[in-house]
């Protein structure tokens, strides 16, 4: 083992070399530079300027329709993805394999489909608008259909974190646990939460980056209505189409930062808790 | 750690719970205008002023929401029940399908407001690069060789449908001119059309912004627009020697104001944008006012040429939209033979 990757590290210098500036290229072309451009044009007028854009009622709305379809959808999906790979990595049953391909569901299909669906499921032409009307209940073009929307695309992201971390934590010591005594609930959360935390936090971050960042399934079921139902996505390519440059680009830097940040916070967490992480790697 | 994931948790869906949800609308204080895309500088000033009015005349107050995309899928979500109280679209026909298919008003519903329901209309001109340097007049000059033109896709919006027929009325009245050579003017224009956009702010980007093309087809106010905030002397607006009487209609769903109690006040709303305060601010932003005086004090802004309408020339939008923009009609005849 140790040799064989002494071996690859061993390669002619030439064929690293050619590795990593593809690599290089790639991250820097594609990722990078739309990034930085996306910054420069937001302060091509001064910070001052893009600043106030972002204070206007209808940018500030769209940040706080953000952050509250975010928050909604978090908390049901950390829930959902640990009920999911509970299930699917502890436990044996039928119908297991087609359960866990329709996690994967939502990465296939594209979002914009998704937003139609709940259109025709939940609009006026569709099976169930003419009824939620006559209790006047909101679905879509409101604040539930965009957190619909976003939950279909993110349902797979906590999920797919921890089903594979669970299968390979395997069950000897819940079944340890419950041999000692210890009833479910104490087993989960006294063995099986800190055995996944790590992979559950990482599953949490992306989710929430994709929750906020979601355009395509949002933008069908948001209806548009600036200040109301416009996130921050929809916001920017609306702001975009008014010429309103500045603005839609200090739009679209706060979303760039916030999956910045993001970034960040795993890194850190990662590099502080490095042990840790290793150690629930190797059970 | 563990129990801090757990406690971060159950504060995100304690705090989910407690943010208010979007405000609730209260019964008539709110109206719900879905238009198309550029008139958001219209009723973003329109909006303040009439709220005034009604104040001052009743005591009470309005707020007025907006909402605006591509008029053809602003129409299909006001179908879909995104809940407008009422709608300004930019073609009749985009209403006429909201009366079809969710019967949300009456398919005579353009005869109840004066001048078919239109307070203001536009028409379709040809907007060029600084100094026109393909020397571009009028509609002979978009086919010559080596000219390309810029047009949304006529199966997605309004303004590209307004540019087909207003083409098309041109060929039609020269000298020997008929359907016959009129389709073939066309479709000899179409093979000028690099890219077909959704949407006239998505092919006024491309003609601006991103520096494709020669010549813009594009509503006389996006033109306007587009030169005052783009960079005025950058672009020149060129009056072809006839165009289109383009009449973006307003109506009010009654189906959704009866529900929501708010009849009075969008009825006094669309009544309002005929007024002649509203009027001047039409004007102001580009779009050609019914107010003889109005129109008269701006004269300068908006040169007279012939407009053909759409009623006499195609028969009304009912009839056109079929013909022409159909499945299966004259323009995918003349789009798919060139390709």
């Amino acid at each position: 083992m140790t040799t064989r990757t002494r071996r690859a590290a061993e390669d002619p210098v030439a064929m690293r070399l050619i590795c990593i500036a593809i690599t290089a290229a790639f991250i820097i072309v594609l990722l990078l530079l739309p990034l930085i451009t996306v910054f420069a044009q937001a302060l091509a007028k001064g910070l001052g300027l893009a600043l106030s854009r972002i204070e206007t009622h209808d940018a500030w709305t769209s940040i706080r329709l953000t952050l509250i379809v975010a928050a909604i959808s978090l908390p049901l999906n950390t829930l959902f993805g640990i009920c999911a790979a509970w299930a699917i990595a502890k436990h044996t049953f039928r119908g297991k394999v087609l359960l866990t391909s329709l996690i994967d569901l939502p990465f296939s299909v594209s979002p914009v489909v998704a937003g139609l669906a709940y259109v025709l499921i939940f609009g006026m032409q569709g099976w169930l608008g003419p009824a939620l009307r006559l209790w006047n209940i909101k679905i879509i073009f409101a604040l539930p259909g965009i957190v619909l929307a976003t939950l279909f695309v993110t349902v797979p992201f906590v999920a797919r974190e921890l089903v594979p971390l669970m299968i390979d934590q395997g069950r000897d010591e819940e079944e340890a646990a419950v041999s000692l005594g210890a009833g479910g609930l104490q087993t989960f959360f006294r063995v099986t939460l800190p055995n996944i935390k790590w992979g559950l936090l990482y599953g949490v971050l992306l989710c929430n980056a994709r929750a906020m960042g979601e355009f395509g399934a949002v933008t069908v079921v948001s209806g548009h209505i600036r200040g109301l139902t416009n996130t921050m996505p929809v916001q920017v390519e609306a702001l975009y189409n008014d010429y309103e440059f500045v603005g839609a680009f200090a739009l679209a830097s706060l979303l760039a930062l916030l999956a910045l940040f993001t970034l960040a916070l795993k890194s850190l967490l990662e590099w502080r808790y490095a042990g840790e992480i290793a150690a629930t790697h190797r059970h | 750690m563990a129990r801090m994931t757990v406690a971060a948790i159950v504060v995100a869906a304690l705090a989910a719970a407690t943010i208010p949800a979007a405000p609730a609308r209260a019964a008539g204080r709110t109206l719900l205008n879905v238009s198309y895309d550029p008139t958001r500088e219209l009723y973003q000033a329109l909006n303040p002023l009439f709220a005034k009015e009604w104040k001052q005349e009743t005591g009470g107050t309005v707020d007025i929401e907006m909402s605006h995309s591509g008029s053809g899928s602003q129409a299909r979500a006001v179908i879909d029940g995104l809940d407008a109280d009422v709608v300004t679209l930019a073609l009749a026909s985009d209403i006429d399908a909201i009366a079809q298919k969710a019967h949300l008003l009456p398919p005579d519903w353009q005869k109840r407001l004066p001048d078919d329901s239109t307070p203001y209309t536009s028409t379709i001109v040809f907007l060029v690069r600084q100094g026109n340097p393909k020397k571009i007049t009028d509609w002979p000059d978009l086919i010559k060789p080596g000219v390309q033109v810029i047009t949304p896709n006529p199966k997605t919006s309004g303004a590209a449908r307004w540019a087909f027929l207003a083409a098309w009325a041109w060929a039609a009245h020269r000298p020997g001119g008929n359907a016959q050579t009129a389709k073939a003017y066309v479709a000899a224009l179409y093979k000028h059309v690099p890219i077909l956009t959704t949407g006239a702010r998505g092919s006024t980007t491309a003609f601006v912004e991103r520096g494709i093309g020669d010549v813009l087809l594009s509503w006389e106010n996006e033109a306007d627009l587009a030169q005052a905030q783009l960079g005025p002397g950058r672009f020149a607006i060129v009056y072809p020697s006839s165009s289109i009487l383009a009449e973006p209609p307003v109506a009010l769903l009654d189906k959704n104001v009866d529900r929501h109690g708010t009849r009075k006040v969008a009825e006094a709303y669309l009544k309002f944008l005929y007024s002649k305060p509203a009027q001047e601010i039409e004007a102001r932003n580009h779009y050609r006012p019914r107010d003889p005086q109005v129109l008269s004090e701006y004269s300068r802004e908006f040169p007279p040429l012939k407009l053909y309408t759409i009623e006499a020339e195609f028969g009304g939008w009912a009839k056109a939209q079929a013909k022409y923009f159909g499945d299966g009609g004259i323009f995918d005849q003349i789009y798919t033979h060139g390709r």
